[in-house]
């Protein structure tokens, strides 16, 4: 990182009371010259008296929003405070801010830089109608973005100034839209994208699910998002 | 004659009900006016079904009833696709003021808590230079 650079932390947060307090007090320790903004999306837990106590600001949404919405919020914070660079970080602890430098290290020369599974580092193995799914994605995706891009849908990504812009007016809020069709969107008005591997950790709470309904489920919808991406202006 | 006496009322009835919702200001002019210009429409025809034999002729309909029928249907969707499109409008509107919302409740809390920082501080030195 170089120095005097403003980097916001952004967690979107729905009810992670369980979690949020040592994910905003690891990212403290680790990057203490970062501000961490916890997006409260509309919780009905302590999610954001447990984030404040930690030391993040919390912007708190009246109702829940959904992904997209949180996100968007998060970086009309980091565009309206001037911010060089932002990362968003998933708030259940799946995400090892100690990676964070890697990512905002090559803003200079990308505008998105995407934290990848499958890029190498770490294990994590899908199988069935959900590795199909992220293998469409990532096969689609890769050759608008012309880089290789193997875990498309990661929610863990640091962006510069020009796509914090970007962000800050356009974030779509339907399903996996914050990840799938922002990197449509992106790629086509020609921001550059890069993905780096990272290890993801186990989640501090809660559980994946792993029902293959809901996979072939999640694969209709996956494909039925991009298409809806690729024909949208 | 029975089956005009049931449709022409139905019509006039439906005309009230805009009416009076119009009156009372709970339906938007646009919408209002949508309902009463078809509502023109349709109490004529309930008075005299055969008004469309001919132009039902014309596009080889074999009755008119057939064909009110079927425009009936195709206005009523675009109705609906209508109002979907407008419930997508209100929501992105209502989310875009949400955001606003937290972004300004997020600001005014950093400077209430910036202030009441201040004005501790600011006890702080007055108790001290009570006490020099």
């Amino acid at each position: 990182m170089v120095d005097g650079e403003r980097l916001l932390i952004i967690i979107p947060a729905f009810n992670e009371a369980a979690s949020i307090g040592d994910v905003v007090g690891e990212i403290r320790g680790e990057l203490p010259a970062a501000d961490v903004l916890v997006v409260d999306d509309g919780s009905t837990d302590h999610t954001a008296a447990v984030a404040i106590t930690a030391g993040a600001r919390v912007a708190r949404l009246p109702y829940n929003l959904g992904v997209g919405g949180a996100m968007r919020l998060g970086y009309r914070y980091a565009h309206d405070h001037d911010y060089d660079a932002a990362v968003q970080v998933d708030a259940d602890g799946q995400h090892d801010p100690r990676y964070v430098p890697k990512l905002v290290d090559l803003l200079g020369d990308h505008d998105l830089v995407i934290g990848a599974r499958f890029a190498g580092e770490g294990e994590y193995t899908v199988r069935g109608p959900r590795r199909w799914a992220m293998a469409v994605l990532s096969l689609v995706l890769s050759g608008l973005a012309g880089t290789t891009l193997t875990d498309t849908t990661s929610g863990f990504r640091a962006a510069n100034r020009r796509m914090i812009e970007m962000f800050a007016h356009w974030y779509p809020v339907e399903y996996l839209g914050d990840t799938v069709e922002t990197l449509v969107h992106a790629a086509r008005r020609g921001y550059r994208i890069q993905q780096v591997p990272v290890a993801m950790r186990r989640r501090m709470a809660g559980t994946p699910s792993h029902s293959p309904t809901r996979a072939m489920i999640y694969l209709g919808r996956a494909l039925a998002v991009l298409t809806l991406a690729l024909i949208r202006r | 004659m029975k089956l005009t006496l049931v449709t022409g009322l139905t019509g006039l009835l439906l005309l009230a009900t805009i009416v009076e919702l119009l009156r009372r200001r709970q339906l938007r002019e646009k919408y209002g006016m949508l309902w009463l210009g078809l509502l023109f429409v349709v109490i004529p025809l309930s008075l005299f079904p055969r008004l469309l034999d001919g132009v039902a002729d014309l596009l080889g309909v074999a009755s008119g009833v057939s064909l009110v029928l079927f425009l009936g249907i195709v206005f009523l969707l675009l109705v609906c696709i209508h109002l979907s499109w407008e419930v997508s409008a209100l929501e992105e509107e209502t989310r875009t003021l949400a955001e606003e919302f937290a972004l300004l409740r997020a600001e005014v809390e950093a400077e209430r808590t910036e202030r009441a920082e201040w004005t501790r501080r600011l006890d702080r030195t007055e108790v001290v230079s009570r006490d020099g």
